[in-house]
């Protein structure tokens, strides 16, 4: 009830106007004594927060905006389509590359071996032309192996990102989970998987005879 | 003394096309004694179970890769002496240093021609 009795203040919000609206209402207490608790609370307040503590708030402040702002741009950028659709799609179409190649080749195999089995009946010389054709036919073939390889490494890379995208969606995305405790433990170095590294790029990889040299040398 | 093309060859790859590939090369140098394995772990069942003058072998491969295939090999008694050639991929000084030091008998990248395998054969045989 008393409360209720001061919650219609007039327009004017002058300290002297609400001590004369408490004078009217409660003249048992003496307004005095009212400005001089309200005194002595603001002078414990005084120092609390210096101009570097207030700066600090303020950034603290700041930094919540951003978050917010940052939680709200993951949400409306759907990143979880990444890992739901765009990820999965994208290694289903590499998939789907690497078993045409393999028809395709197993295709051309199938004629060149045909074409060696026809050979035999040739005479010695057009089968010797023909099974070198054939040969060649063959050494080509083994880019459907080669561009297997590098797919794979690929779809490797695919799914190490969806993981990623997953783990910043876990934590800043609409589901607002436990933030991350911090970066995934190093896994155990696995000395053969460290020798795993598939083709080469062009400029990385060492020709035949520089295998041969240090072979060698070896 | 020439080279005996009757004898046993496996060859090792994960890759279908590419057992198929090196078997039709090998058929071009008169090699028709040919089997196959996917893996390092079926190869060496192979190779404990049969008799075979040569391994022709791919790296990268599950469960067992090429090199631990090499191990196994060079770490049994009747084994190890096989003539092994690596055919991979795998073209990184570590690597040949590894398969050199697992005592690879050769080693062929990827991609190759028919006259390189033909070429480390010959040399791994002993008629270079």
């Amino acid at each position: 009830m008393r409360e209720a009795a001061f919650t219609s203040w007039p327009a004017s919000d002058a300290p002297t106007d609400r001590l004369d609206i408490i004078r009217a209402r409660c003249p048992d207490i003496d307004p005095a004594m009212i400005a001089d608790v309200v005194r002595a609370i603001l002078a414990t307040m005084t120092g609390d927060l210096s101009s570097k503590e207030t700066a600090l708030l303020s950034e603290v402040e700041e930094l919540g905006r951003t978050i917010a702002s940052a939680k709200a741009e993951i949400a409306a950028i759907r990143a979880d389509d990444i890992t739901g659709q765009h990820i999965p799609s994208a290694t289903d179409e590499l998939d789907a590359i690497v078993s045409h190649t393999a028809s395709a080749t197993n295709a051309i195999l199938e004629v060149c071996e045909t074409l060696d089995q026809a050979g035999g009946a040739l005479q010695a010389q057009s089968a010797a032309q023909l099974q070198e054709a054939t040969a060649r036919i063959y050494e080509a073939c083994s880019f459907q192996d080669i561009t297997g390889q590098r797919i794979t490494k690929v779809v490797a890379t695919l799914k190490a990102i969806e993981s990623k995208v997953a783990q910043i969606v876990a934590a800043f995305g609409p589901q607002d989970v436990a933030l991350m405790s911090g970066p995934p433990p190093e896994a155990a170095i696995d000395p053969q998987a460290a020798l795993l590294n598939g083709p080469q790029m062009a400029a990385a990889a060492m020709e035949q005879s520089e295998i041969d040299r240090l072979l060698a040398s070896l | 003394m020439p080279i005996d093309k009757s004898m046993n060859v496996l060859i090792v790859d994960d890759y279908k096309t590419m057992l198929r590939i090196i078997r039709n090369l090998l058929k071009q140098i008169e090699f028709n004694n040919v089997d196959e394995a996917t893996d390092g772990a079926e190869a060496l069942s192979k190779l404990r179970a049969g008799s075979f003058g040569l391994v022709i072998s791919d790296w990268n491969m599950v469960p067992m890769t090429g090199l631990q295939l090499l191990q196994e090999v060079r770490a049994d008694a009747r084994l190890k002496q096989l003539p092994f050639i690596m055919v991979t991929a795998e073209s990184k000084t570590e690597n040949v240093v590894a398969a050199k030091q697992a005592g690879v008998s050769n080693y062929i990248v990827k991609p190759f021609n028919a006259e390189t395998l033909r070429d480390k054969i010959e040399k791994v045989l002993g008629h270079a």
